[in-house]
């Protein structure tokens, strides 16, 4: 019990409240996310429209395949997270651990397929410092693999901290930081996760699906 | 000596060390940091300001070279509007009052609050650092594709101060949402709060939504000219209008950003000296989240001489003129407080009248500016420069200064000197305009802004304005000398000195470490200023303490 109690910060009321706050304060922060992503995107937008035909085109030269298997890993990686969070509601330390661990791999996986597809990309001569295609309209096609990689790269850089921050998360289980009444870190941390899983289902198909169908 | 010992510890005392000001979470002492921070980047601005100035005095370029001047410039208004105007309000007097104002303890996360003041020196201290030995040259606009293809100056270390310096913001806007959400007093509902924190709480919805937009936009310039992106650069077959679009869609809420906490310190200033209620209680608070939510929807207004379409530029120009519409509703319930209140004119009321004057002239000339045919004749003249300022520096500083005279008290526990403070708001007042009102004129007959040499013609407009800037920036180093003498020998304060409302007045002075002893439970109205006499409400403090 004083354990617990040592945990409410001198200026909250009480713990109803200290977890409000830090909820609340995390859904604030992925609003700012989507702003940011948003950016970006718009930028992508404005091109996709200006350049509808081109982006069909250099949108064939990525792989449909590891892209959707880096979906599916994703899509993965957001249950054994959910299930990290619900394995620390019930205070089940070593489920927790286990699917903290399970998330983390699958977060690795993903962003393995990813650099293969990046370094394939630098031999293709489509990387934006290193770009040496030369089919039709190549100019307009390297615009694509700029926002390509900007927001892909952006995406990337998320997963690695969401990465970082799950070691953190990691390390306080085993430390036996948590228990049924406060594992507000763990839901945080599975928030930050959904919501980078949730950008990569807008890209997939934004980036690879152009155009695909017939 | 012996006497603050025997007093209860006050957050200034109760810690000396240096460590006890650099880790602190104490929003106040927080608030202190970035006083100290944001005073030190006003002055290097303004040294800047006063480098462009004297150039100008005369018609040939004779003090600089063009490449110089350039920098000088944009270093000037990198400065001022990110590491000054933006931090300015919200960082300090609101990290200072918003939990005062609504009876808490502190802001609902005091390590990220200490986070984003390091985050803000960082950023800064790149910018400048940047900014200083390389130089800048693309103006604070930062526009492609002069920025990312070809300029020859330092653009990509600044671009990351000004990313990194946005984070804090964000953070800050962050803290403040939350806390205004869940840490409000018992019986504090969101129409007792006081106006100030309806302002900062608007303010705070611009900075999150908005400050991540020039964050993703700088970081694409900054990768288009490290990694050679393109975006925006046309031989890659980008677009650079679309850069115009992404900064304005910041850059005009972030004028939000600086003016909306300005209006906060003006809603309180003004109902204390007239010793009455404020007038449209709802509506000022009402209108300032329009204003927040309007001011989304005009960054167009910045592109009218760009090939934005021509059905884009009316939206634009018929929204812009919607936006003043608040900022009207809020000067005419301003006006309609003081009317028949019984007004004394101490120095914080006064930088309030200059900021009512200023702002509308700001504001009007911002009329102007969105009238699409008008702008095509004055964009990117004198006339903007004019406009900006009388609300950057008329408003938003002005109201910075009625803020900082009226918390001082509550801040240092001392008060101020009122004869130097009344003469150097006067003498800023007088300051500004001759500074100012000349550019209106010399830019309406086509000055154009940017250049360190013009047709002799202009002469004269530019010499009253160089003479202005010399009477501003004397009336700006009055203040930082009266103000750090008042720290040792100014006469104590004691809680409230305004009888003022306000759950801040009802502390000591400075206040203690944890603010409320215990919890206060709010069962009164904001701003219940007894019509009659200012005497009653400073008899009805204790009172109201004990609760
Ligand atoms: C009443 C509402 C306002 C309207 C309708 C308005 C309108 C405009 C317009 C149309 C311009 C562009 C002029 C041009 O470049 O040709 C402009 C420039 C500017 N305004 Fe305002 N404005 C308003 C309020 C404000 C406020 C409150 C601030 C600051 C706190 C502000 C700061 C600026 C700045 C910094 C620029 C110049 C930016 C640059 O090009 O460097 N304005 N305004
Ligand atoms: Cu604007």
């Amino acid at each position: 019990m004083s354990e617990i109690a040592s945990r409410l910060q001198h200026h909250f009321a009480d713990e109803e409240q200290q977890y409000d706050a830090a909820t609340f304060g995390m859904w604030v922060f992925l609003v700012t996310e989507i702003m940011f992503f948003g950016g970006l995107l718009m930028t992508y937008v404005v091109y996709r429209t200006t350049f509808p035909q081109v982006f069909a085109e250099a949108s064939h030269h990525l792989n449909i395949y590891l892209g959707t298997f880096n979906t599916i890993v994703l899509i993965g990686s957001s249950l054994t997270m959910a299930m990290a969070v619900h394995s620390a509601r019930l205070n089940h330390r070593n489920a927790l651990a286990g699917y903290l661990v399970l998330t983390m791999i699958l977060g690795s996986v993903f962003l393995g397929v990813k650099s293969y597809e990046y370094a394939h990309k630098w031999h293709e001569g489509l990387f934006p410092g290193n770009f040496f295609y030369d089919g039709p309209d190549a100019v307009h096609q390297r615009l694509f693999f700029s926002v390509y990689f900007a927001l892909t790269g952006l995406h990337a850089a998320h997963m690695i901290i969401g990465i970082g921050i799950m070691a953190v998360m990691l390390r306080m289980t085993l430390k036996n930081s948590f228990d049924e009444n406060w594992y507000t870190p763990v839901e945080l941390t599975g928030l930050y996760w959904h919501f980078v899983d949730l950008v990569w289902i807008f890209l997939f198909p934004l980036l690879y699906l152009i155009e695909r169908h017939g | 000596m012996q006497t603050s010992e025997r007093k209860k510890p006050n957050y200034l005392n109760a810690e000396h060390t240096v460590a006890s000001w650099l880790l602190t979470v104490d929003h106040k002492r927080i608030a202190i940091l970035y006083l100290v921070s944001i005073t030190l980047m006003f002055f290097i601005g303004g040294l800047m300001a006063g480098a462009i100035r004297t150039e100008l005095l005369t018609p040939a370029g004779d003090l600089m070279s063009s490449d110089t001047y350039d920098k000088a410039f944009t270093l000037h208004g990198i400065v001022m509007v990110f590491f000054f105007l933006i931090p300015s309000i919200p960082a300090t007097l609101g990290n200072f009052l918003v939990p005062l104002m609504i009876g808490a303890k502190d802001l609902a996360f005091p390590r990220l609050n200490l986070l984003s003041w390091y985050v803000y020196i960082v950023g800064a201290t790149i910018g400048i650092v940047a900014t200083v030995t390389g130089g800048l040259d693309t103006g604070w606009t930062l526009y492609t594709p002069y920025s990312t293809a070809y300029a020859t100056t330092n653009v990509v270390l600044p671009a990351i101060g000004i990313f990194i310096t946005g984070f804090s913001s964000i953070l800050t806007g962050l803290n403040f949402i939350v806390t205004i959400h869940k840490m409000r007093a018992p019986g504090l509902t969101w129409f007792r709060l006081p106006l100030f924190i309806w302002a900062h709480y608007a303010t705070s919805i611009v900075m999150v939504l908005a400050t991540p937009v020039i964050a993703i936009t700088v970081l694409m310039v900054v990768l288009d000219r490290g990694f050679g992106l393109g975006i925006f650069d046309p031989k890659a077959g980008g677009d650079p209008v679309l850069f115009q679009h992404l900064f304005w869609f910041y850059s005009h809420p972030a004028v939000y950003i600086m003016i909306l906490p300005a209006m906060g310190v003006i809603s309180e200033v003004i109902p204390c000296f007239s010793k009455k209620r404020i007038f449209g209680y709802n509506f000022i608070a009402a209108s300032s989240l329009s204003i927040a939510v309007i001011g989304f929807f005009v960054w167009g207004h910045h592109l009218f001489t760009t090939p934005q379409s021509m059905y884009a530029a009316m939206a634009f120009s018929i929204i812009s003129f919607a936006v003043a519409v608040p900022s009207a509703v809020k000067t005419f319930n301003w006006a309609a407080t003081m009317y028949k209140g019984s007004i004394t004119f101490e120095a914080p009321m006064i930088y309030a009248f200059g900021f009512m004057g200023l702002f509308l002239v700001g504001g009007l000339t911002g009329l102007f500016l969105g009238a699409l045919g008008l702008d095509l004749h004055v964009h990117d003249t004198y006339f903007v420069v004019a406009h900006f300022h009388y609300i950057m520096v008329g408003g938003a500083i002005m109201a910075y200064m009625a803020g900082l005279h009226f918390w001082w008290p509550k801040i240092t526990g001392k008060m101020y000197p009122e004869g130097p403070a009344k003469a150097a708001a006067l003498i800023i007042f007088v300051g500004f305009n001759l500074t100012f009102f000349p550019q209106f004129l010399a830019g309406y007959a086509g000055m154009p802004r940017r250049y360190h040499y013009y047709p002799p013609e202009f002469q004269i407009f530019n010499v009253l304005s160089t003479a202005g800037a010399s009477i501003l920036g004397f009336g700006y180093l009055l203040p930082l000398c009266y103000l750090l003498w008042s720290l040792r020998h100014g006469r104590e304060a004691g809680p409230n000195p305004w009888g003022a409302t306000g759950l801040e007045w009802m502390i000591d002075s400075p206040p203690p470490p944890h603010n409320f002893d215990t919890t206060p439970v709010v069962n009164w109205e904001p701003y219940d200023y007894p019509a009659a006499h200012r005497d009653a409400a400073k008899d009805a403090v204790p009172e109201a303490a004990s609760v």
